[in-house]
């Protein structure tokens, strides 16, 4: 089911008067396409993703799957930057919480989230509470998670961006392992640039606050990607080319807070 | 080492007491108040004074500790509620619940449920304020986790507001607890026949230096017992709190 955001703006109402988060935003995101959006920090990706999963409601603008207006939204499943799990529940139970939600009985949800945690490495774990994994271990139950209730849409907040840069190679590799299994439609925000142009089918550079589409760039590398995916050399091209642009947007909102 | 001083202590007091360099009127020998706490104990007056302690303590938290439980989760929920609860902490909190009773007797009498329901308005307080703190400070992350996968009122309830809360209402039953305790003896002190407060009283007042010690040392091991409990069952109930 592909979705497509139509002239997206969101004000946030504040005791210091309104603040723009998002101006006119307009994309659209084809079935099983995964989707990278950069931007400077404080450009409104978290916001737009809460918009698409229905967190929140836009100011005005609308979001439409297959055409169908936001109340037939297909189920999502967002994976958050860090503190998503809950820490009063175990590795399996946190795993096996969207399918709890939908009302799959205890033994069945067990199993299939146990298959999963299995598929991420943290089958050993699958008791454990949070705080006795590392950063790395929670993201991937967060992945797994997010996955194990086969959503048609993953929204990923830098799912990455509080990793190790080694860990971060890692995962990212995992990813998309497990994407290529589980075709899915992802909107994946990130800070990283190598990292949106490793994992997309296109990224969309945001402008700073209030957020808008500054560009929209298709990757032209072929699937299943690896890691070395990122060396070829038309990659470095676009990767100077999405540097250019943040640049620009990053000093602007530098001096707008300075 | 502080078993050490413990000891160290209690032996010199012993010592000094017997050979006439601590008076015996304030201070009497260790032994003498282990010899009380014996006749105390063997004579049955111990059990009965205690059990009227426990008895109130108990059900004046059961009375006061479960509807501020409620009311604060249900007002830490809702901020309608909040505004209207709010100025009525601010004001009643602070009095000393002890300076009601009085004022509680004249409406109640000078029987039980006056005592009861002074330790009960005490434990009310420090349960409702928690619990209200504990909902509050969720962070909203995990309201959206919830909304995201389709969690409705009663599962948000469950499995998030209620674990979420958790160990800050433990801290709620431990203050309360605590709370019942001091109360339930203030109340005995001053307006009871039975209880250790009362015996305390009474010891006072027919000067039995050593039977006084001997009630505060079974009030102390209360203190200390029922933190204990607390503990244990925090550990229980919070198997993801890392110490």
């Amino acid at each position: 089911m592909a979705f497509e955001c139509q002239h997206l703006h969101k004000i946030y109402r504040t005791r210091n008067g309104p603040i723009p988060a998002l101006e006119d935003v307009s994309f659209r995101v084809e079935d099983q396409e995964f989707l990278c959006i950069v931007g400077p920090s404080g450009c409104g990706k978290t916001t737009l993703l809460k918009l698409i999963a229905g967190l929140l409601e836009p100011t005005s603008g609308e979001i439409t799957f297959d055409g169908q207006p936001a109340d037939g939204r297909p189920r999502c499943a967002l994976v958050f930057q860090e503190h998503g799990l809950f820490p009063w529940m175990t590795v399996l139970d946190n795993a096996a919480f969207g399918l709890e939600m939908r009302g799959v009985d205890r033994q069945e949800r067990h199993d299939r989230a146990h298959a999963f945690i299995g598929r991420v490495g943290l089958g050993a774990f699958a008791n454990c509470y949070p705080h006795e994994l590392s950063v790395g271990m929670r993201q991937r139950v967060a992945i797994a998670r997010a996955f194990v209730c086969d959503p048609h849409m993953l929204l990923m907040d830098e799912p990455f961006g509080s990793l190790d840069a080694q860990t971060r190679l890692v995962l990212q590799e995992e990813l998309l392992r497990i994407w290529k299994e589980y075709r899915k439609q992802v909107v994946y925000v990130t800070h990283d640039i190598e990292e949106a142009i490793l994992l997309g089918d296109r990224v969309l550079v945001m402008t700073g606050r209030p957020g808008g589409i500054r560009e929209d760039i298709k990757i032209p590398l072929a699937r299943p990607r690896d890691l070395r995916a990122g060396e070829q050399h038309d990659v470095a091209e676009i990767k100077w080319h999405i540097w250019e642009i943040l640049k620009d947007e990053v000093r602007k909102s530098l001096y707008v807070t300075a | 080492m502080t078993a050490f001083l413990a000891v160290l202590v209690l032996a010199v007091w012993e010592w000094g007491s017997r050979t006439g360099r601590i008076s015996t009127l304030f201070f009497p020998p260790p032994s003498a108040t282990v010899r009380a706490l014996r006749r105390l104990l063997s004579t049955g007056r111990l059990g009965e004074n205690l059990g009227a302690t426990l008895y109130r303590v108990f059900v004046g938290f059961g009375l006061g500790a479960a509807p501020g439980l409620v009311l604060g989760l249900v007002s830490g929920w809702s901020r309608q509620l909040r505004a209207v609860v709010d100025p009525f902490i601010a004001a009643a909190h602070p009095i000393p619940k002890v300076a009601i009773l009085p004022l509680v007797m004249i409406i109640l009498g000078i029987g039980e449920s006056s005592k009861l329901a002074v330790v009960a308005i005490a434990c009310f307080f420090p349960m409702l304020i928690n619990a209200m703190a504990a909902v509050r400070e969720i962070p909203p992350i995990y309201f959206e986790v919830a909304e995201n996968y389709g969690a409705d009122l009663r599962r948000v309830f469950s499995r998030v507001v209620a674990p979420a809360t958790l160990p800050l209402a433990m801290s709620g039953v431990r203050l309360s607890l605590n709370t019942a305790l001091v109360l339930t003896l203030a109340v005995e002190l001053v307006a009871a026949q039975k209880g250790l407060g009362a015996m305390m009283w009474l010891a006072w007042e027919t000067l039995r230096t050593a039977d006084l010690y001997a009630t505060l040392t079974v009030t102390a091991i209360l203190g200390i017992g029922f933190n204990l409990i607390v503990q244990a069952l925090e550990r229980y109930l919070i198997p993801w709190h890392a110490d």
